[in-house]
Formats: C-alpha cells, structure tokens, sequence
C-alpha cells in the first residue's frame, strides 16, 4: 500500500487537513487571545456551518449561496451567543467559561440533532470542481485541489483583517492587554462581539466547504474541536501564526500516520503535543503569560 | 468546623445510603438507576478532589475510568482472576499509574492549557481503546462475562449477583470511597490544595509544592475514576466500551457542576438529577434523543444563574437566612476596626511572641552575622534595565528600610532577592548559601519571605485557614503525603497560628472568610502569612500602602513588634513612618544603589532630595 503516489497524495490530504485545521484555530485561537475565554462550543460552529450551509444548499442548489450561508448564519449564532451569554460571563472563573461553553456545545448538538436526526448529510461539490485532476505522475481530487486554495484564501482574509484592518490593530492590541486598550476609550465590548462573530464565522466556513468532503453529521464538531485543542497547544495560544503552523504540522501527522494505521494518529498527534509541551511549554510561536 | 461532631458527615451519610433501598423507589428510581448513581458519585469523589478542592478543571477523566474498568474487567474474564475486589483495586492501581504519568504532562501547565490537554488525552484513551488495544479490550464490543462479587464466609456464601444485592456491594465502596475523600480534604493536604485552587502563586511563596500536590489530585482523581470503572463493569456484568468516549468525562463535569463542585456530595446530587431526568424524560415523556438536549438546557441555566450548583444554592440560601437573623443580634460587635488594647499592647512593649522556626530547617553556613549579601544583581527587561549591578547586605537583626522614587527598581530588586524573579547577572547570598536561581519555595523553606505590595491572600478560605497554610509549610516542609492526617494534628500548628493571629491582631476575626475583611485587616493578615512560616528574613513590600492615616499609625506599631528580634527589609513610599521604624536606608534610584545611611544622614543628603525633588529644594 505504501508506495511513492500514495504518499504523496497522503500528505496533500495532510496539506488540506492542515489549512482547514488552520482556519478553525485562528477562530479559537483569536477569540481565546482577545476575549480570554475558551470556546468549548467552537466545534459546534463548525458542525452549525456545515448544516446551515447544507440547507442553503437544498433550497437554492448553489454551492457559493451555502458557503456564504453557512459562514453568516455562524457569525450571527456567535455574535448572539457573545451577546446573550459569554459576555455575562468574562469576570467569572475560567472554569465556569468552559463549563457554560461546554454545555452550549451540547445544546447546539442536541438541537441539530433534533431538527435534522443523526443520519449525515452530504453537499456535492459544485460541478467544474467534480472529478480528479492530473497533477504529475497521480491523479487527485479536484475539490481537495480547489479546497486548499479556498481555505488559503480565506486565512489570507483573516491575515488582512487581523494585520491591516483598525479592527484587527484594536484586536492585536486587546491580546497583548485589554484593559488598556478599554481604558484608550475604545468599546471593547463591541469588540468582543465582533471578534467572537469572526472567530465563529472561521469555524463555521471551514465546516461548509469541508462539507464536499466529509459529509456533515450532528457531532462532526467534536473530534475537530479535540484536534483544534492539539493544533493551538502546539502553536501556542492567542498567536495567528501559531495556528496556522500548528494546524499544518497536526494535519501532516494525521494524514501520515493515518496511511500506516489510522488508529494512532491520535497517539502521534499526543505525542507531538507532548514534545512541544516538554520543549517550548508555551507552543511553537507562543509567549509566556497568556493563559 | 466540624471537630466539634467530628464523624456527623459520614454518620448521616450512612443513615442515607441505608435509607435510600426504600425510599428511593418510591420516587420512581429503579433499582438500575439507584446503583449507577453510585457509581457516578463514587467516581466524582475523586474529580471533586481535583476540580473542587484543587481547581483543575479535567475533561479527560473517561481516560482513567475506562483504564480502572478495563483492567480489572480484563483479568476477571479473560483470566479468569478469582477475586473481584481484589481486581477491581489493581484496576483502581493501574488507573492511578497511568494517571501520575499523564498528569506529569497535562500538569505542565495551568488553566485553559490544562483543560484542552485533558480533552487531548481522553480522546487518544478512546483511539487507543478502540483500535491498537481492541484485542484486548474488545474494541466495539467492550468485555462481556463480567463476574459479580461473593465471599465465602465459612458456613455461608453471599453473592451480591441481583440489583438489590449489588446496591449494599456498591454502597459499601462508595462509603468507603468517601470517608476516605473526607479525611483527604480534612488533612494538610486537602488544606493546601484549597490553598492552590485560591491562589497558586502565594501557596507556592509561602513554601508549598505546588506542582507535587497538584500531581497528588491528580492521581487520587485517577485512582477513584478507576476504581468507579471497575464497579462499572461488575454492577452492568459487562465493560462496555463507552467508558471511555468524551461524553463520559463531560456528564461527569456536568454532573459535578449541576450538584455543586466542591463539596464531595455534588457529584452524587449531580448523578441523582442527571440520571432520574434522563430516565424520566426518557420512558415517561417519551422524548426519546431530545432528553440531551433538555438536559442540555438545564445545564446552561443552572451554570449561568446557580455558581455552585445545587448544594451550593442551598447553602446560600441557608447562610443568607442565618447571617440576616445575626446581624439582628449583633449589630455593633462586627464593627469593630482594630483591637485597641492590642495595638497599645504593641507600644508599651508587651511580651514579644516568639515564632521559632522548626528544627528542619537548615541551619546558616559560616559567618552567620551577615543575613543576606547580594553582589552585582542586575535585570534587564529587553532594553530595559530595572536593576544595575546592585550591591547589597543586610547584618542578622537588622531592620533596613529600601526607597526610591518610582521606577527605580525596588520592586524588581525584591523579587529577585524572594527568587520570584532570577537576575541576568549577580548573585544572592542567604545564610551564607548561594540561592541564585533558586526556586521562590525553597527560599521560603531557608526562611526568607515577603509581604506582598497588592494582597495575595487565599481569599474563599478564612483568616485562620489563611494563617494555617503558611504554617502548614514551614511545619511539614514542602511536600509532605500525610493525606489521611487531620490537619490540627500537626504539631505545633495551633498553637503557631494563634501566636501569628496575635501578632497581627486577627484573633477575634480568625474564622471569617478573607472577603469579609475591612483592606486594613486583610493588609495584616498579608503580613501574617509570610509571618506563620517563621522567616529568618521578612521583606515588606509597601506594608502601609493603600491605608489610611489610622491604620498607618496602627501598622508602624505592629511593625515595630514584628522587628523586634527580626531582621526585616521594607519598602515604603511614606518615609516618616519608614524612618521611625528601620536602623538603615538603602536609596535606589534608576536601578542603582544611590547611598546608604541612617535615617538621619539620609534626610540631610542633596543626592537624596535631588532624586526625589529634582533639586529644587537642594540648597
């Protein structure tokens, strides 16, 4: 099984995994940094964009009307969710941030659950991307090509609000020291929402165009958020670069071992995230002092 | 508190569990339901340890529930091992290993960290199960056959092989389980591990361990979730895979936050509320899936509107009915600011309490009339150098003031001297031993430690539990497993938290929680802590700051009963009052040593007063 092709494609599923890895933990990783708050919730808002995307899909049958569906619906979810309840909760303990976070994942999944049953659902990729395309001496999937640049469009995106946008400067600023940045007379509270209806909305795209891929179920959420978990320990909280580093390294894991025995993938993600833990405690591309 | 009735918990816990076979039914708990409730209570005794008392909030507990299960559940059926109990402890063994190695991992850092690394971890337990170890687990299919308990006894045997059966079997172990968790959380360590959650930085200056009682939870947490996972398999005479998937370890987190964390009973409350709902919702309302996502609801609620669960709820609840009805009593008593006789006590030189260290601690090396010499200590901050090549020593009995404009580095020079900080280049001398680079907590075991500049006091616990955990660490050193010892039994405890309360004159207010406090009692109780570990050398980081000019004169007179017989450093900003209390001044001014001198020769210096008013006084 193993030979030269085989690998080759696996690691450009792991180039795939990685990106979309990427986007949903620049989401986490920038809602964490800004607002303090872990949101235990955020593989929901990848699972919610898949199904608000799948929806959009089955009434219009346009694959760009579900993305922007899914993403915007996210957004919205998550800036309501700031707004009606996290934001009751950023002078009280962390733990009682994961706890409420937590079981609004649950609720989210229930309810999907609920409204959708557990049997998953699938989106085809819109018709140029259908079929394999020849690169080199292997053949692959059309829609992983197109994904990947999808998904690098859209980190370009976040790159540019982050790094080039007022908003992401106040952003930046409110990850280094939000009091500061509260006390230069900008509302940081409309801040927060917007960064959590951002941070969601990462998550929520990444959920619809994976959609093609894997096909979306009420807890597909859940072992990307415990991947999510690994990519952000290994790049280090708050740090956009971070992310992005530590979702490639982590997709690459996946995918590779996954060609020897998909069973220990997690075991060599865990033991990736144990050697950075050991070697640089704060992640790849962290600081000390943000926790 | 409860040394006065001290076994009225487990007694009444007894009562309960004897009760609950016939009453419970009545209420529409089966007999099923009834035993799982014990077995998700006895398996929240160990994660309240952790998440309660210590505040590590763990969502990787499955990882060690289904360890413990699979264990034992693996040498009764595949190898026919003929003692249950004796499986189901080496599975509780084998859970508490695995437990010590992974929390030497997700230990590694605190907080939010610690919560995504647990997720990690339980999620790599399920892999593991499901795939590289599924010839030994059963992979899907978990172990059937599993055998349930009988003993013996010579002219008869019982086999606890029903459901009713099981329940004396089960309740047994839970009670077991829990006057065991009572006297953990009784003990020193139960004491410290409060302490840790409250506030990990002091526990670890005042000279604790910290991560080698965190490690401590952490294991005893595993141990219980093992050996919960063992009953698991015995109580459903199968170990179904289950055990160890995500939504275990997240309906024990709800279960424990629905009951009230910290407790040891919310877990079993939590496990009650979780499982008659979900029966209930289930086969009476015939919600069929969607009782998750009632209960689901319920949680979020109960999270944003009941901070401690339902336990806690209720206490509130009672705290409110009977402090209202004591402030009808008492109006005056609470009022009261300052012991006023203590403080004249102080002046007229009253007796002076001795806190005489423990013999434990290491006795000075060499000349032992220089306390403390510090050569060359520099610290740079990125370009900025907050220290410069400091020079610095203090003579044993000394009481030496530190001051300086803002920004010259005082603060910065004290951390580095407790090794809260370490220099960039220099080196510290305490005793005559080398402490560069040393850790803050075992300069606080050597005897050196700090009063801090804003509060940094263990503020959900009382003024005498605050005092007791400084003690606590000079007493048994700073890491010490006496977890089934009664923490007053510690020798010489008492009686140094009633000496040190005396000194800061908290003794009328000892069994108030530190949030009751007036700032000026809590700015004393901040000095009685680095006091109850007995320092050879206190330093006081602006002891008088924040106070008002009452407080002030009352504080400069319990500093001078401190010092008496002490050697102490202190930094103030109010340089009347400093003046009146130490022997030398130390001036630091842009990170350097500026002069030194008496008191007096420190008023008259121009250098001084140009540093301090930019020479228009300089004449």
């Amino acid at each position: 099984m193993i030979n030269w092709p085989n690998f080759v494609s696996q690691c450009f599923n792991g180039l795939v995994l990685g990106a979309l890895l990427a986007l949903i933990s620049s989401g986490l990783t920038i809602i964490y940094g800004t607002l303090g708050v872990l949101n235990l919730a955020h593989g929901a808002m990848f699972m919610l964009g898949g199904y608000a995307g799948w929806v959009a899909y089955t009434h219009t049958g346009s694959f760009i009307v579900a993305i922007v569906a899914g993403a915007l619906f996210v957004m919205l979810v998550g800036v309501v969710m700031e707004r009606a309840v996290i934001r009751h909760f950023y002078t009280r303990p962390h733990e009682d941030q994961l706890l409420v976070t937590f079981g609004l994942g649950i609720v989210f999944v229930e309810a999907v659950r609920f409204f959708f049953g557990s049997l998953s659902k699938a989106v085809p990729p819109p018709p140029p991307l259908l079929g394999i395309t020849p690169i080199g001496f292997m053949f692959y999937p059309t829609y992983r090509l197109a994904l990947l640049g999808i998904v690098a469009v859209a980190l370009l995106a976040l790159y540019f609000v982050l790094y080039r946008t007022r908003l992401g400067m106040i952003v930046r600023a409110g990850i280094e020291d939000s009091v500061m940045v509260d006390s230069l007379g900008i509302d940081v509270y409309k801040v927060f929402m917007l960064v959590f209806g951002i941070g969601a909305m990462a998550a929520g795209f990444a959920g619809i165009v994976n959609a093609p891929v894997v096909s979306i179920a009420p807890d597909v959420g859940e072992s990307i958020l415990v991947q999510t978990f690994v990519v952000v320990v290994i790049g280090g909280v708050g740090s956009f670069p971070g992310a992005v580093l530590g979702g490639l390294i982590a997709g690459e894991i996946i995918s590779i071992t996954s060609m020897f025995n998909p069973g220990y993938a997690y075991v060599m993600l865990f033991v990736a995230m144990t050697l950075v833990l050991v070697v640089r405690p704060y992640g790849l591309l962290g600081t000390a002092g943000r926790e | 508190m409860t040394r006065q009735r001290p076994l009225l918990i487990e007694a009444l816990t007894a009562a309960g569990l004897i009760a609950a076979p016939f009453v419970l039914p009545y209420l529409g708990f089966t007999p099923t339901t009834v035993n799982r409730i014990l077995v998700w209570g006895l398996f929240g005794l160990g994660f309240d340890i952790l998440f309660g008392f210590t505040g590590l909030l763990s969502f990787g507990q499955s990882a060690f529930y289904g360890t413990g299960g699979m264990v034992a559940a693996y040498l009764l059926t595949v190898l026919n091992f003929p003692h249950v109990v004796t499986a189901v402890f080496i599975g509780a063994a084998a859970a508490a290993v695995v437990g010590y190695l992974i929390g030497l991992i997700a230990l590694r850092r605190t907080g939010i960290y610690f919560a995504m690394i647990t997720v990690a971890i339980a999620e790599v337990f399920h892999f593991v199960e499901f795939n590289p170890l599924s010839d030994y687990t059963g992979g899907e299919n978990g172990l059937p056959g599993v055998p349930t308990p009988g003993f013996h006894l010579g002219f008869a045997t019982v086999n606890f092989d029903s459901d009713s059966r099981l329940y004396v079997f089960l309740a047994f172990w839970y009670f077991v389980g829990l006057v065991i968790a009572l006297r953990i959380v009784r003990s020193p360590v139960g004491a410290i591990l409060r302490a840790i959650r409250d506030n990990p930085l002091r526990a670890a200056a005042v000279g604790h361990n910290i991560h080698g009682y965190k490690l401590t939870a952490f294991v005893v947490a595993a141990a219980y979730a093992g050996f919960a996972g063992g009953l698991l398999g015995i109580m459903q005479g199968f170990m179904p895979p289950d055990a160890f998937v995500f939504d275990t370890s997240g309906q024990l987190v709800m279960q424990t936050a629905i009951g009230g964390a910290g407790t040891l009973f919310g877990p079993l409350v939590g496990a009650t509320v979780w499982l008659y709902l979900s029966d209930f919702l289930q086969t009476t309302l015939h919600l069929g899936a969607t009782w998750k996502l009632v209960l689901g609801v319920v949680f979020v609620l109960l999270v944003c509107f009941l901070r401690h669960g339902l336990i806690g709820g209720l206490a509130d609840l009672a705290r409110l009915l009977t402090r209202t009805a004591k402030r009808y009593e008492a109006p005056e008593s609470d009022a009261r600011p300052v012991s006023a006789s203590a403080v004249a006590a102080a002046a007229t030189g009253a007796p002076v309490v001795e806190l005489t260290p423990s013999p434990r601690r290491p006795k000075p090396v060499g000349d032992s009339s220089t306390i403390l010499r510090a050569e060359g200590l520099t610290k740079r901050f990125g370009g900025l150098v907050a220290n410069d090549g400091v020079n610095f020593s203090v003579r044993r009995g000394e009481r030496r003031g530190i001051i300086g404009p803002n920004g010259a580095g005082k603060t910065t020079f004290f951390k580095m001297l407790t090794c809260e900080m370490h220099p960039s280049e220099g080196r510290i001398e305490f005793e005559g031993r080398d402490i560069t680079g040393m850790s803050v907590t075992e300069v606080c075991q050597l005897g050196l430690t700090k009063s801090y500049q804003v509060n940094q006091l263990f503020t959900r616990l009382t003024v005498r539990e605050n005092a007791t955990i400084a003690a606590l660490a000079e007493k048994r050193g700073p890491f010490h497993l006496d977890l089934l010892r009664h923490v007053e039994s510690v020798e010489g405890l008492t009686q140094r938290v009633e000496d040190t309360l005396n000194v800061v004159h908290l003794s009328e207010r000892a069994d108030l929680p530190v949030s009751d406090l007036a700032y000026g009692e809590k700015r004393r109780l901040e000095i009685g802590l680095a006091l109850a570990t007995a320092p050879s050398l206190l330093l006081l980081d602006e002891p008088l700051a924040g106070m008002s000019p009452l407080e002030r004169v009352e504080m400069v007179q319990l500093l001078k009963s401190i010092g008496r017989g002490r050697t102490m450093i202190i930094i103030d900003h109010d340089m009347d009052s400093l003046f009146e209390l130490v022997e030398r001044v130390t001036v630091l001014q842009e990170g350097r040593v500026l002069v030194e001198g008496t008191p007096a020769e420190i008023k008259g210096n121009a250098a001084v007063q140009e540093a301090y008013l930019g020479g228009v006084h300089a004449a």
